[in-house]
């Protein structure tokens, strides 16, 4: 039976992983995920899970000795913030290239400099290459689901792949909403025992993590890793099916709102799309047909599906959250690649938005839907890429 | 050996065979061969030892040949041989001499 | 089974790392590992720093490593094994191991003193039951004989070359080992391979202490002190006779030396069949030769004071 609780992101991701138990923890404090490990260490303290923590000295090593307990055989988590991700960017290289499946949920929010502690999706954007699989979450709920439904993806025997599931710092990390707990010994049914793969601490058969891989190799190693990845969206969605079937909750690659018969549409990653669904159906209620798609499942991307989705739009705005300097959103690009293979494509502009914590306000999304609504009728596009609610 | 495709490949680049070096030969670095003298050899072990690359064999504790294969020529077992009453008992010869 | 330190039992156990690896000939580190793993009687699972002893015993799918074994970067050595050795932890509270198993960190001393002390740093305040083992060669030598913080006063290397008006490092080497003490750890110990049994006594104490132990191993590169294939254990023997390299363990905060030169040779003998104190040779250099003499001295009588306080 599901417990209607009223949670903070944090607290509910602390819970997701105290319902799975992980053999090894990485702990180390960064604003705004603290609290989350915080908790999680709580949990250690009081019995509540069997979970061994390393209450490392920086991220760097958090990753190492979390990349060092998954090579010795068994189910590792961490977590993490902006300059911590970081830090940690080589080792997410090696984490993923090892093949370890380590669950991390990265709390978003800015990078330095200047210093700034708030919400944006700089640090995981800048990740998006490490070969990491990254899943998004708009509020608490998503964000548990979601940190629970990743130890099932990234351990899958054919995966094997560490996994990120990211949230909004403050925005979702810190505020308490509303949302829904699967009992305990569900999360544990659902998420099984885990299954080693090729362990360190099997003595009998000695075998040596990280080799130097020379010219003659490393091309091909790359190129196996990357059909790994060609792997995972449908195990995503045979996961979200028995999650489905489990908890009630529907997820896909993707999720998409009022899309259908849209003229034009936003693409927009995590907390911003609450408020935009709620301009959404007042543009609807004007009879505008605006709409709405919301990534979940960023790495891998979900090209010909979000193509597919995107196609009979006549104008999108992809939001981001993040920026490219001198170049387009990161999220742009993504799309903008997705798009561009299909004849009839809907013509697209690029907004960056919230940086640091910057408020998304409703009347963002409005001067947004106000110029596609234009740029659909015909008008031309003047700026491809813009910043919304920035003071001159 | 026909070089491996990207489909041969152990996952995450893990070596599955501990100690596989034995498959990889490295006798043809050596420009000075090892040769060993037993009769003035007093069993020291010391060769065995300070060999840096495992190429000196001992069977039941005591000192046999060299491993060609493996031995790269460095002559730290000829420099440390004690040997027997001020003689060397492993000389190191020019390769190809 | 524990074996006796004598040559004739060692050498009939299994070696534990082969041959077929891929370190110059001559090198000093395969001996170190070497004699670490003949003295290490139990099953054991290493992690490796980037560095020679990484690069060399396992590349593609050649490992000259029997034992489970794992590298992941440069400055994380310690990080990476307090990680294979807190998931142990793990498994075995849940009953899901029950062997006794060691944990070896090895690297270089670019890897430990520089770029890995906060790692090593960590691990060893964290309490992982592990030894780490630096073996210093005293540069950054997998590189091309670059400069670290072990490289010895008025060495030349290729980013403090001994040139017409700087001769060579003008800094003195970090000193590690009692850093490493410093941090309360159970055991710190400085070895040598010359010195080979106490080099394994001293591994098979630090495995027999539960925590995290750190050992400091002189390991020479005849590449980068520009000596001869041959001269490993040589030199490793000046090093200690001329107490540029003393021998000694800090157990519990007491330090003991555990070996004293009858004779104390002077430091230029240890240097002089070195290309890269060579210049020190020169007579405008004299005054910095003296100065490592100096250093040396100050150094053993420090040290010798810190013996007999206990
Ligand atoms: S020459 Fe060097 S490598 Fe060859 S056996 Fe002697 S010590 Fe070993
Ligand atoms: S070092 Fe010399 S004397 Fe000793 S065992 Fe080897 S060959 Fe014989």
């Amino acid at each position: 039976m599901a417990k209607v609780v009223a949670v903070t992101g944090n607290e509910a991701c602390a819970n997701a992983l105290r319902q799975v138990n992980p053999d090894v923890c990485g702990i180390y404090p960064i604003t705004p995920q603290t609290d989350m490990m915080q908790r999680f260490a709580s949990f250690i303290a009081d019995g509540k899970v069997d979970t061994e923590s390393i209450l490392v000295e920086s991220e760097h090593s958090s990753m190492s000795a979390c990349i060092g307990a998954a090579a010795a055989g068994g189910r590792v988590v961490t977590a993490t913030s902006s300059q911590g991700l970081a830090l940690m960017w080589e080792m997410l290289h090696i984490a993923s290239g090892d093949r370890l499946p380590i669950i991390m949920p990265v709390v978003n929010r800015a990078l330095s400099a200047p210093l700034n502690i708030h919400g944006d999706h700089s640090d995981a954007m800048g990740a998006r290459d490490t070969g990491w699989i990254q899943i998004w979450s708009e509020n608490a709920q998503e964000s548990y689901d979601n940190t629970i439904q990743a130890f099932r993806i990234g351990e899958h025997m054919d995966i094997r792949l560490p996994v990120m599931v990211c949230l909004d710092g403050f925005i979702i990390s810190h505020s308490i909403e509303r949302m829904e707990y699967l009992e305990d010994d569900e999360v544990k049914k659902f998420v099984g025992e885990f299954k080693n793969f090729l362990p360190l601490l099997n003595l009998e058969k000695p075998i040596s993590y990280g080799p130097l891989i020379l010219t003659d190799l490393y091309h091909e190693y790359k190129r196996a890793q990357h059909e790994v990845m060609t792997k995972v969206k449908d195990v995503v969605l045979d996961v979200a099916k028995d999650f489905e079937k489990m908890s009630g909750r529907k997820y896909g690659l993707f999720e998409t709102y009022r899309l259908d018969d849209a003229d034009i549409a936003l693409v927009i990653l995590n907390s911003a799309a609450g408020t935009s669904k709620d301009v959404i159906d007042t543009f609807r209620d004007k009879g505008i047909k605006a709409g709405l798609l919301k990534p979940r499942l960023f790495r891998p991307f979900p090209y010909e599906e979000v193509a597919e989705a995107l196609k009979s739009v006549k104008a999108v705005c992809v939001m981001d959250r993040a920026d490219s300097f001198g170049g387009y959103g990161p999220l742009f690009m993504e799309i903008t690649s997705a798009l561009y293979h299909i004849k009839e494509r809907p013509v697209l502009i690029n907004k960056i938005y919230g940086l640091g914590g910057r408020d998304y306000l409703p009347s963002h999304a409005e001067l947004v839907f106000n110029e596609l609504n234009e740029i659909a009728k015909g008008a031309k596009v003047k700026n491809i890429k813009e910043y919304i609610g920035v003071r001159e | 050996m026909k070089p491996k495709g990207w489909k041969d490949l152990a996952p995450g680049a893990v070596v599955l065979e501990g100690g596989s070096a034995v498959n990889f030969k490295t006798g043809s670095w050596r420009a000075f061969r090892p040769v060993w003298k037993e009769e003035n050899c007093i069993q020291c072990l010391f060769c065995w030892l300070y060999c840096p690359d495992m190429a000196i064999k001992v069977k039941d504790g005591k000192r046999a040949e060299f491993d060609y294969d493996f031995c790269k020529g460095c002559g730290i077992c000829a420099l440390e041989c004690p040997g027997k009453k001020g003689k060397k008992a492993i000389e190191m010869v020019e390769e190809g001499k | 089974m524990a074996t006796g330190l004598t040559l004739k039992e060692l050498s009939k156990k299994e070696d534990r790392l082969t041959h077929g690896h891929r370190m110059c000939s001559g090198c000093g580190a395969p001996t170190v590992v070497k004699m670490v793993l003949l003295a290490t009687d139990y099953p054991v699972i290493a992690s490796n720093a980037t560095g020679c002893l990484e690069v060399s015993t396992c590349i593609s799918e050649y490992t000259a490593w029997k034992i489970p074994w794992i590298h992941t970067a440069f400055e994380n050595a310690a990080a990476t094994l307090s990680g294979v050795e807190t998931m142990y932890r793990s498994l075995k509270k849940r009953g899901m191991i029950d062997k006794e198993i060691k944990f070896i960190a090895f690297g270089g001393d670019g890897g430990t003193y520089d770029i890995g002390l906060q790692s090593l740093s960590g691990a060893m305040e964290r309490g992982h039951d592990m030894i780490y083992i630096c073996y210093d060669n005293g540069a950054y030598m997998n590189t091309g004989i670059q400069r670290s913080s072990a490289t010895p006063l008025g060495a030349d290397t290729t980013t403090c070359p001994a040139g017409s008006v700087i001769p060579g490092k003008l800094r003195s080497r970090k000193d590690l080992t009692k850093i490493m003490a410093a941090h309360n750890i159970p055991y710190a110990a400085q070895a040598s391979p010359s010195h080979w049994m106490d080099l394994m006594k001293k591994v098979k104490k630090a495995h027999e202490i539960k925590g995290p132990k750190f050992m400091n191993i002189l390991s020479p590169c005849n590449r980068g002190w520009r000596s001869k294939t041959n001269d490993s254990i040589t030199l490793s023997k000046l090093a200690v006779n001329s107490c540029y390299w003393p021998l000694y363990e800090i157990e519990d905060g007491v330090t003991k030396i555990t070996y004293t030169p009858k004779e104390k040779v002077p430091v230029a003998e240890f240097m002089k069949p070195q290309g890269r104190f060579k210049h020190l040779f020169a007579p405008e250099n004299e005054w910095l030769l003296k100065a490592v003499q100096e250093e040396v001295d100050k150094e053993w009588e420090k040290l010798q004071k810190e013996a007999k306080c206990g």
